[in-house]
């Protein structure tokens, strides 16, 4: 078992609305990502991955508060720390966040080195222009990206190539742990290859010891995470190996999810695509028992009355529901 | 040469070219596609390949700078606006961002109300115009009651999606252009929107024209495809001959690109020098 990389215990934010209604976005969710491993979150849109993402940085900004839980950083636990502090020093250089749109973050009327420059002085303000143009020439050459896009401006890059510099610079002061947040899905399929390489390389080559990656995409997160986990109206529903999730998963919910995978390979065509009906709840007031109930195909009237243990069954595997393994799977056998 | 009468649209030699001089942008260059009643064709690319100003040419949004259009064997003309809006009724498009689709000062009401006009139906009595409504979007799973009054930004994108589907079940087109209809909505309801516009297909008997860079749902939807890749049509043919036996090298790489689960993804196929 490598180090510790990230760990998350009970981490519990919230959104404050205008009118001073509390929604819990992300609701006592733990997880550990190992050294060298990836870990990937899925789900459908409004299950708060994305605030899960932005709660792991530990800086918070209104809507989002804190309420409980704590974030450890190879060691070192950011939960309470000054938000000054943390921007300063974690930020950037323990943790990196790459937003889904994160092409939109460079600035038009600044050249890529420019916009580098400003980075690396907001964490080290002493930093000469040589050495920095020194580091990103070095960086951008191990990632692939050629060297003349330093001296560009963003309106002469293509998509994939703007979102490849913003990673390759948000990386630039080797974070240790990495969060990508849907980085490819405004990308065509060409340029999501490239952008995939490229995080695989900054792992490989350890610029970044540990990544999480969000998507909705299941065949792209098998293809690149180690470890999955189904995030479904704030919890964790479901957590196992890629393998495991994608080709045996538990949760009615992820076997919802993987009924809706489309791929170009032969024997699709005669597959039939399942839906899960509905859309997930509102949080505002989420439901007492289990949260996925209401839209469960093998729901039973117990599922609504108490909110369900996440249940640990060994080798990393856990889910919340009240059935057992092999209910489940002989569920799923017959339809 | 397929049979020209089975055929519902067909472009002949469709070019266009944006700009002038040196700086000119040949978007589409002579391009032959074809069109059978009652199938679903995809034209499959990567961004900046040509396949949505194809598709505008087919839906007469801009014209052509070479080429001609036939629709149910004749050529299209569409030099006044009462021509257009006759051709309109035959076909209809969804685009990509449901968000930008709608006019935002009109209600749900009058959006619906548009369509059973087109049709030609505006001197039904209101009580029928309501039945036809609120069959509509119980055909796309929602309920007419709860959007009777509403805006289109009271919906999420997956609904406004779905509402665009239910105009089309009112207008009831020949042809329907689906302009990456799936792109920014997420993998579930993906699904629900495919299928919907499967038993559209089933119900109505309509021609589907689908454009997308997933060449894996291309795979999923189509019964022809064509591979598109700066401007020219690099191979076409039936779904399954087009996919598992790919004969362009750009076919390839496209297949290569998509991310499966059965079979292995290889990465080091990636050529960074490609900007």
């Amino acid at each position: 078992m490598g180090k510790v990389m990230l760990e998350v215990n009970e981490l519990t934010t919230k959104y404050i609305t205008r009118f001073g209604e509390n929604v819990y976005a992300v609701d006592h969710v733990s997880l550990k990502v190992e050294e060298g491993k990836s870990l990937g979150i899925a789900g459908e849109s409004g299950c708060g991955k994305s605030t899960l993402a932005l709660s792991l940085m530990g800086y918070y900004f209104a809507p989002l508060h804190y309420t409980s839980g704590e974030i450890i950083i190879d060691g070192q636990k950011i939960t309470g720390m000054d938000p000054d502090d943390i921007r300063r020093k974690i930020l950037g250089k323990e943790i990196a966040y790459i937003p889904q749109a994160a092409m939109n973050a460079l600035n038009p009327t600044l050249k890529i080195i420019h916009f580098i420059e400003d980075v690396i002085r907001a964490h080290d303000p002493k930093a000469s222009k040589k050495e920095i143009y020194e580091l990103a020439r070095e960086r951008f050459e191990i990632l692939g990206l050629p060297e003349e896009v330093l001296q560009k401006y963003p309106v002469e890059l293509s998509g994939g190539m703007k979102q490849r510099t913003v990673i390759a610079t948000s990386v630039i002061l080797s974070p240790k742990v990495l969060i990508a947040d849907e980085p490819s899905s405004a990308l065509d399929v060409t340029s999501q290859k490239m952008v995939i390489k490229m995080l695989r390389d900054l792992m490989e080559k350890g610029y970044v010891k540990a990544m999480i990656f969000i998507t909705h995409e299941l065949p792209l997160l098998y293809n690149v995470t180690d470890d999955i986990m189904v995030m479904y109206a704030g919890q964790i529903v479901e957590r196992g190996t890629a393998q495991e999730v994608v080709f045996d998963p538990l949760h009615p919910y992820s076997k919802g999810l993987m009924g809706a995978i489309i791929v170009p390979e032969s024997g699709v065509r005669n597959v039939k695509l399942t839906a899960i009906p509905g859309t997930p709840p509102n949080l505002k007031n989420p439901p007492s028992g289990c949260r996925f109930a209401d839209r469960c195909k093998y729901v039973q009237p117990e599922c609504k009355v108490h909110s369900i243990d996440f249940r640990d069954i060994g080798n990393g595997r856990a889910y919340r529901c009240i059935f057992s393994e092999e209910e489940l799977r002989k569920a799923y056998q017959n339809g | 040469m397929v049979d020209e009468n089975q055929a519902i649209l067909r472009g002949v030699g469709l070019t266009k070219v944006f700009g002038l001089g040196h700086r000119k942008t040949i978007a589409v260059d002579h391009v032959d596609v074809e069109f059978r009643e009652g199938e679903v064709s995809s034209i499959v690319g990567e961004s900046g390949s040509g396949k949505t100003t194809l598709a505008k040419m087919l839906l007469g949004l801009i014209g052509p700078t070479e080429g001609e259009i036939y629709f149910q064997g004749k050529k299209l003309d569409l030099r006044t606006y009462k021509k257009k809006k006759e051709y309109w009724t035959n076909i209809q498009a969804i685009f990509q961002d449901p968000y930008s689709s709608y006019n935002i000062f009109n209600k749900i009401d009058t959006l619906l109300l548009d369509c059973i006009r087109m049709r030609g139906g505006q001197r039904l009595p209101h009580a029928k115009k309501v039945d036809m409504m609120t069959e509509a979007c119980s055909f796309v799973n929602l309920k007419y009651e709860e959007l009777t009054n509403k805006y289109p930004f009271e919906l999420s994108g997956g609904q406004m999606q779905r509402l665009m589907i239910a105009r089309i079940f009112l207008l009831k087109p020949k042809i329907l252009v689906a302009d990456e209809p799936t792109s920014m909505i997420d993998a579930c309801s993906r699904a629900t929107i495919l299928d919907m516009l499967m038993k559209l297909r089933n119900e109505i008997g309509m021609t589907i024209i689908f454009i997308t860079h997933d060449i894996g749902l291309a795979y999923y939807v189509s019964d022809s495809v064509y591979i598109m890749a700066h401007g020219k049509i690099v191979e076409s043919g039936s779904a399954d001959e087009v996919i598992l036996h790919p004969k362009a090298e750009y076919t390839r790489r496209l297949i290569n690109d998509v991310p499966k689960i059965h079979e292995a993804w290889d990465l080091s196929t990636v050529n960074y020098s490609e900007i």
